[in-house]
């Protein structure tokens, strides 16, 4: 008999939080009357993500990390990135909690009478913020897992229920459904993918622990052939997940089909999770190995950039043409992963906390374009938007120049970080394509300030409501963060540079 | 029997499944070739595990096992409702986005 085994719960108390907050929700679907839950739903996500964001606070400064015996790796970075989650996660729960973005039933069939009578009823899917509250779960544990099947784990608790959330907007069905269907075939091939790759890394060094396949790597006597097999089919499937060129097909229509509130959401928390978990695979696994990876990973990052800045222009939808943007913001991102020195993890973490607000606020925004049959996503109807609110429109140009990497917002910081790191590293063609792709990139944020501000609208159909206190709030603290960050980044530099170490 | 087999076997099964993905129109045999790409992995796990004679591999093939199962539930639920709404499977028809 052994004894019962020790996980560290304190350490774990974060993730636990935000998972019993989830179940609580789900009995909250199954006993409290359907008119109260959309309510007591939101209150209960916003209040578990903040006392989960407490509960990380009191672990930021422990001197052991190991949790549930070498599973889970609370370090620095993770620390980090589960606080950048929760941050996220709590300004996208609150757009998500605002208008009604979500089908009133989703079971019923698009345009059938069954839908009619259950719009009329004002309700939504409030299933929604539990499904929410579980991703967010799955998305912490991503970047902190490090051993193979916590990852696998991880990886696909914060998939699954994004799968699902995809497909519950409320206006255009079945662009929605159609979303979830390519996010969910396209997400499940890539996780099959990843365990392939998992399997032959087991077999490549007969340890199922980052540390231990590392171990296998240094010691340098068991069978490369493994070692390639595994890190080829592992990286496809976080690749796929982040986004990158070539197995970003998914990414423009799921962003695009996906109801806005949650397109933000995942856009910003997804890339937190899966570069997290990416850093520390290629940082404490695979650093040793680093010439079997770094030539192609390079040019999975300049054509990332690339395709992501090119294809961008010729969007005539806002929401795909960001979603293009943020494959462009992954090739970005993967410069860092390429520098491989502490430089360019701290930059990475950096440029992950600031793209992770301005995305919310952009799509924030998004959500507020509306006329009489829903959001706006035409670009072209959104000409003259700096006339008639003069605000939004405002505040959206800031975010656009943030994406661009303006200096003065916190774009700007996070791409020079990140570039400087790739620099110092010796890494100067992904440099140059970067740079070379930012300019690209500018030119279409550019346009949309453009086509605001100086174009003639043609309809007056166009408004933009009122918005609710919620969605206000989330999009103008985006837009603070994103300003301080820019104008005043020393703090938050200094406290990553402190934190930005893998513990192996 | 030479166990090296069983690793052939599990890559020719993985290739199968990647390779229908690809190919098949059906949303529901697509699904069905990626279960056969897990199930390929969770053969590569197994037989690893039996090469080198510890249990994680094992352990891992449970895993798997239930989180297949996970994903049938949010798979199937998600194509039922894209067939109650265009009373069609095939993946070739899901293509509102692309335009």
């Amino acid at each position: 008999m052994t004894d019962s085994p020790i996980l560290q719960y304190s350490f774990l108390a974060p993730i636990m939080i935000v998972l019993a907050g989830a179940v609580i929700g789900v009995l909250v679907e199954a006993f409290v009357a359907a008119k109260r839950r959309a309510t007591i739903q939101l209150l209960i996500a916003l209040f578990t993500i903040f006392a989960s964001f407490i509960s990380l606070l009191r672990i930021r400064n422990l001197t052991s990390a190991k949790a549930a015996f070498n599973s889970v790796m609370i370090d620095g970075p993770a620390i980090f990135m589960q606080g950048t989650i929760l941050l996220i996660a709590f300004f996208a729960v609150m757009i998500i909690g605002d208008v009604d973005h979500f089908t009133a039933q989703a079971s019923a069939v698009p345009g059938s009478e069954e839908e009619k009578s259950a719009v009329q009823t004002g309700r939504q899917q409030t299933e929604v913020f539990p499904l929410t509250l579980f991703a967010v779960a799955g998305m912490m544990l991503f970047p902190a897992a490090s051993d193979l099947i916590t990852l696998f784990v991880a990886l696909e608790v914060l998939s699954l229920p994004l799968y699902l959330v995809a497909g519950l907007s409320r206006r255009r069905r079945l662009f929605s459904q159609e979303a979830a269907l390519k996010y969910f075939l396209l997400g499940a091939y890539s996780s099959a993918f990843f365990l392939f790759g998992a399997a032959f890394l087991y077999g490549f060094s007969y340890s199922v622990t980052l540390a231990g396949i590392h171990t296998a790597v240094i010691g340098g006597t068991a069978n490369n052939v493994f070692l390639l097999i595994g890190l080829l089919f592992l990286s496809i499937g976080l690749l796929f997940k982040v986004g990158a060129v070539p197995f970003h097909a998914w990414t423009p229509d799921v962003y695009q089909g996906a109801p806005t509130p949650i397109t933000g959401f995942m856009a910003a928390a997804t890339k937190v999770a899966a570069f997290g978990a990416l850093l520390r695979i290629f940082y404490v696994t695979f650093g040793d190995a680093v010439w079997n990876w770094r030539p192609i990973l390079t040019v999975i990052a300049i054509l990332t950039m690339l395709v992501g800045s090119i294809v961008a222009i010729t969007q005539r939808d806002i929401k795909r043409m960001l979603a293009y943007s943020s494959i462009a913001h992954a090739g970005f991102l993967l410069t860092g992963v390429i520098a491989l020195n502490r430089a360019g993890l701290a930059a990475t973490l950096y440029y992950l906390l600031a793209y992770g607000f301005i995305t919310i606020g952009a799509f924030g925004v998004i959500t507020l374009v509306r006329d009489s049959s829903g959001e706006i996503t035409d670009l072209n109807r959104w000409a003259g938007l700096g006339r008639r609110s003069p605000k939004i429109a405002a505040l959206f140009s800031f975010f656009l120049l943030a994406f661009a990497g303006i200096p003065l917002t916190s774009g700007f910081i996070g791409k020079f970080a990140i570039f400087t790191a790739a620099y110092e590293s010796g890494n100067i063609g992904v440099v140059v394509v970067g740079v070379l792709s930012s300019a690209i990139a500018a030119f279409f944020y550019i346009r949309v300030i453009v086509m605001m501000y100086f174009a003639e609208s043609h309809e007056d159909s166009l408004t933009v409501v009122i918005p609710s206190p919620l969605t206000s709030i989330a999009i103008w603290v985006s837009g603070a963060v994103t300003l301080i960050l820019g104008v005043y980044p020393t703090p938050v530099l200094n406290f990553i540079n402190t934190l930005a170490i893998f513990i192996r | 029997m030479n166990s090296a087999n069983y690793l052939y076997l599990s890559a020719m099964l993985f290739t199968i499944g990647a390779v229908g993905v690809v190919i098949r129109r059906n949303a529901i045999v697509v699904f069905m070739c990626i279960e056969l790409m897990l199930n390929a992995a969770n053969l590569a796990f197994v037989t690893f595990a039996r090469i080198n004679g510890t249990l994680d591999g094992q352990v891992i093939a449970f895993f798997t096992m239930v989180v297949a199962a996970c994903e049938v539930v949010v798979g199937l639920a998600i194509i039922v409702t894209i067939f109650r709404s265009r009373r069609s499977t095939s993946v070739d028809d899901a293509s509102l986005l692309k335009r």
